[in-house]
């Protein structure tokens, strides 16, 4: 499927979402409340078959994050990109978990990096900071660490 | 006697340092390097140097441990090793305790060694070790029902429990050559069950290091440690020299049929040199199988056992018993 | 929190591997669960080796994160350098010399193969057989001696930069580089002999860790271990990046979908890793190492990505470019993350002995899952 028709075929699926440009993929914005019914369908609808979640990761822009899901589907080889924005003060979204499993530790890395708290998570803890680990999260910009961090 | 004993026990220290030299060399030349060879004159000293390393590390013994027994086992395992060496038959006129039923006094000796592993598994209070110890139990025990049919097949041929008269009726012929394939083959269940009820590769499972990190003598170190490793090349040894003197005659020198000139060269070469000789190469066989052979599962190993070497060992003994009635053998 | 000491419920033990163990290489922390011998769950705990790289590489310039990116898989560094230099000349639009394009997939291929080497005799290691090992090392010392002399490294390489490589290959190079293809071609018959034909072995591996093609992708499973399941990932075939496209290899697929699938799908690699190599090494074109570049690399605002093919399978990295010297986020996709996430999934139920054996083949590397 050419990308034209890819954007064709999602912009009929899910009327509601938008577009953006300049990417190396096509890329949809979509609303936080709305992500888990449009993830079913990009995975569920035989014609895009979203099979292959190869990376899911977040992004702090300071007045909110982002979400990005990168799409590939293993039958069609098309790749789609998925941006979801959230809140900057008590982050939350919907898990994907149930329909990618390497979203779970995905969203766990994300979850404590970035304290973006999954709804519906099966086991939403801490992966790979210690247990009981308190302050910022690391990954976020204002994140201050004046032991360990050097400043350029 | 008491001159003998004192070899004998100065031997057991011997052999130990010999033993693990000889492991380490093996070991270096499968795996193309050098081995040790630093101390002493090509590497010889290197287990004495290690012996005092360990002689001089801490005895450490965990807190939440059964100290009585986490410090009985060692000697346990020790003790069952210097045991086994009494009534070994080393050359022609040295044994030190010419019993009338030496098979039978090694094999029930040799099942204590799996109480010294349970003992130190257990007391331990660690869990890697109790893993070590509750499999060392299931293999130890599964795999003496092999190896005592297998030693039964030649108490049936040579119809005697004596270590010293089944040598000697192998004086025409050793038994694996005399013995037809039954004999061959009880050589080779042999050989397989006394590898896994010594616990080595490719049946360490009860120190699987991948698995387990060191098995049941995880949490000992120093001289306690140093004396199940002992222990363990000990048991190798005599196990070894049993299958020496039930398969491969002891002490007895090489001989063919008739050939007077050829069995007179033979006999010349002292009959210590046979025994050691053979043994050595069955040890040589077993340190072969270890850097050779990945580890068996568990399961794997018991079904080795139970669904294979067991029903087929059985049929063997009967099989040789009717040899033994209708005199088959040569 | 997990409770560390003591049991669960009904005869369940709770066990820790590492992080010092001798199953795992490196820092991996698993908590199992078992009853008898048999896993009841296994849940990785990370973070032991984690050095924050992503954040690091925020405050880094894009001539200097490259470097960091070595450390992450230390055993495909000059992969993992390739796919930040692709980046950033992705963003920056540079042309590659087609030199320094054959150079890279050349240094691609040998440390595939190098890792592939150390991960075999490491996965026989697990395994309880410790010759493959030494047997196995031979074999890789020649390929890092190859490398030390091009790169000056044995295994931080840092070879890549944004426009090609960093200096040209040593004059040995070529000469080398047939030395051993001629070595390995001798010596991979008693890989199979040693290792792949041993019964134990075959009895160890088969029917172990089964992994479903629709689990593997759903798991984010790449490279050998998605492959062994049957599931055609190798972005080498599927978006190939350099010069991949004109080259003449196989993507290897097996369909058992167990750890010997696994296994096999690795050791056939190698030789067409090798049949890469004799393509390319005859055919270096003259030409530049390195185009020119300006001294200070500013992308242009916007998000990159790339994806590329490491020894573990698909290894990304997602430039986010705020239009500055420096990068605004940096994601790295780290495939031996995603195969990990697997390995509950795929011990439930079976023996204890067999937990080495999956990992072994899933070949973790510990600074790449935790980065």
């Amino acid at each position: 499927m050419t990308i034209e028709a890819l954007k064709e075929k999602i912009t009929a699926l899910l009327p509601s979402v938008l577009f953006e440009e300049g990417g190396q993929w096509p890329t949809i914005l979509v609303e936080p409340a709305d992500w888990h019914k449009v993830a079913v369908l990009l995975r569920q609808d035989d014609s895009l078959s979203f099979d292959f979640l190869f990376c899911l990761t977040c992004i702090d822009w300071k007045t909110h994050l982002t979400m990005v899901y990168h799409l590939d589907a293993t039958s069609y080889r098309h790749n789609l990109v998925v941006k979801v924005k959230v809140e900057k003060v008590n982050p939350a979204i919907e898990t994907v978990s149930d329909i990618w499993q390497t979203a779970n530790f995905h969203e766990r890395e994300v979850y404590e990096m970035f304290g973006v708290n999954f709804l519906n998570h099966p086991d939403l803890r801490l992966l790979i900071l210690p247990d009981g680990w308190e302050g910022k999260n690391p990954l976020l910009k204002d994140f201050e660490d004046p032991i360990n961090m050097i400043k350029l | 006697m008491v001159i003998a004993g004192i070899a004998v026990i100065t031997l057991f220290a011997l052999l130990g340092l010999v033993l693990v030299l000889m492991e380490r060399r093996v070991a270096a030349w499968i795996q193309i390097r050098l081995g040790p060879n630093r101390v002493g004159p090509g590497g010889m000293l290197q287990s004495l140097a290690d012996t005092l390393k360990l002689l001089v590390k801490e005895g450490m013994t965990p807190d939440g441990a059964d100290k009585f027994l986490f410090n009985l086992a060692p000697f346990i395992a020790m003790m069952v090793a210097m045991l086994l060496m009494a009534p070994i038959a080393f050359a022609s006129d040295f044994q030190l305790w010419n019993l009338n039923i030496g098979v039978l006094y090694v094999t029930a000796i040799s099942s204590l060694m799996v109480i010294s592993i349970l003992m130190a598994g257990w007391a331990s209070n660690n869990k890697y070790s109790l893993m070590g110890a509750m499999r060392s139990g299931a293999q130890i025990v599964s795999y003496e029902l092999s190896a005592g049919l297998s030693i039964m097949s030649i108490v049936v041929l040579s119809g005697s429990l004596n270590l010293n008269e089944i040598i000697l009726s192998q004086a025409d012929g050793w038994w694996i050559f005399k013995g037809h394939i039954p004999v061959v083959i009880a050589f080779i269940i042999f050989i397989i069950a006394v590898t896994a009820e010594t616990n080595r590769a490719p049946f360490d499972l009860a120190e699987a290091e991948s698995e387990l990190t060191a098995g049941f003598h995880t949490e000992y170190s120093g001289m306690k440690f140093a004396l199940f490793f002992l222990a363990e090349y000990i048991n190798v040894f005599i196990v070894c020299a049993i299958g020496a003197t039930l398969f491969l005659g002891g002490w007895m020198p090489f001989h063919i049929g008739h050939w007077q000139a050829f069995n007179h060269v033979m006999d010349f070469i002292p009959s210590s040199i046979w025994f050691f000789g053979k043994t050595f190469f069955l040890i040589f066989l077993i340190m072969w199988f270890r850097w050779t052979f990945p580890r068996l599962r568990i399961d794997q190993l018991l079904d080795l056992e139970w669904k294979y070497l067991l029903p087929i060992s059985m049929f063997n003994v009967l099989l040789i018993t009717l040899m033994a009635i209708l005199g088959w053998h040569f | 929190m997990v409770e560390e000491i003591g049991s669960t419920a009904a005869g369940d033990i709770i066990i820790n591997v590492g992080p010092q163990h001798p199953a795992t290489h490196g820092v991996l922390h698993l908590v199992i669960t078992i009853n008898g011998e048999t896993i009841q769950k296994v849940e990785p705990h990370l973070g032991y080796i984690h050095r924050s790289i992503e954040k690091m590489c925020e405050s880094l310039t894009y001539r200097q994160f490259i470097y960091v990116t070595s450390r992450m898989d230390y055993l495909s560094s000059h992969i993992n350098n390739h796919a930040c230099a692709l980046c950033v000349e992705k963003g920056l639009q540079i042309e590659v010399p087609s030199r320094a394009q054959v150079i890279r997939v050349l240094m691609d291929e040998l440390t595939r193969i190098a890792s592939h080497e150390l991960w075999w005799g490491a996965m026989a290691m697990d395994l309880g057989a410790f010759t493959p090992f030494f047997h196995a090392f031979r074999e890789r010392e020649a390929i890092n001696d190859i490398m030390e002399e091009t790169c000056g490294a044995r295994l931080t390489m840092n070879y890549m930069v944004p426009g090609g490589v960093m200096q040209d290959i040593h004059p040995n190079f070529q000469s080398r580089v047939k030395e051993f293809i001629a070595l390995f071609k001798s010596k991979v018959s008693e890989y199979n002999e040693l290792v792949t034909g041993n019964i134990i072995f075959q009895n160890r591996m088969k029917g172990v860790g089964n992994l479903s093609a629709a689990d593997a992708i759903s798991f984010g499973c790449t490279g050998p271990t998605a492959r062994g399941s049957g599931v055609s990932c190798d972005i080498r075939k599927l978006y190939p990046y350099e010069i991949y496209d004109t080259l003449n290899f196989e993507e290897i697929l097996e369909t058992g979908g167990d750890s010997f699938a696994r296994y096999m799908v690795r050791v056939r690699e190698m030789s067409q890793s090798i049949s890469i190599i004799e393509q390319l090494i005859d055919n270096i074109p003259e030409g530049d190492f390195q185009a020119k570049t300006k001294a200070v690399l500013k992308l242009p605002k916007g998000e990159f990505y790339q994806r590329v093919e490491t020894a573990r399978g698909e290894f990304g990295v997602y430039i986010v470019s705020e239009g500055g010297t420096t990068p605004y986020r940096i994601k790295y996709r780290s495939p031996g993350f995603s195969n990990l996430s697997a390995l509950d999934h795929m011990a439930r139920g079976s023996k204890l002995g067999d937990l080495v054996a999956m990992m072994g083949t899933l070949d973790l590397v510990i600074p790449d899952i935790d980065r």
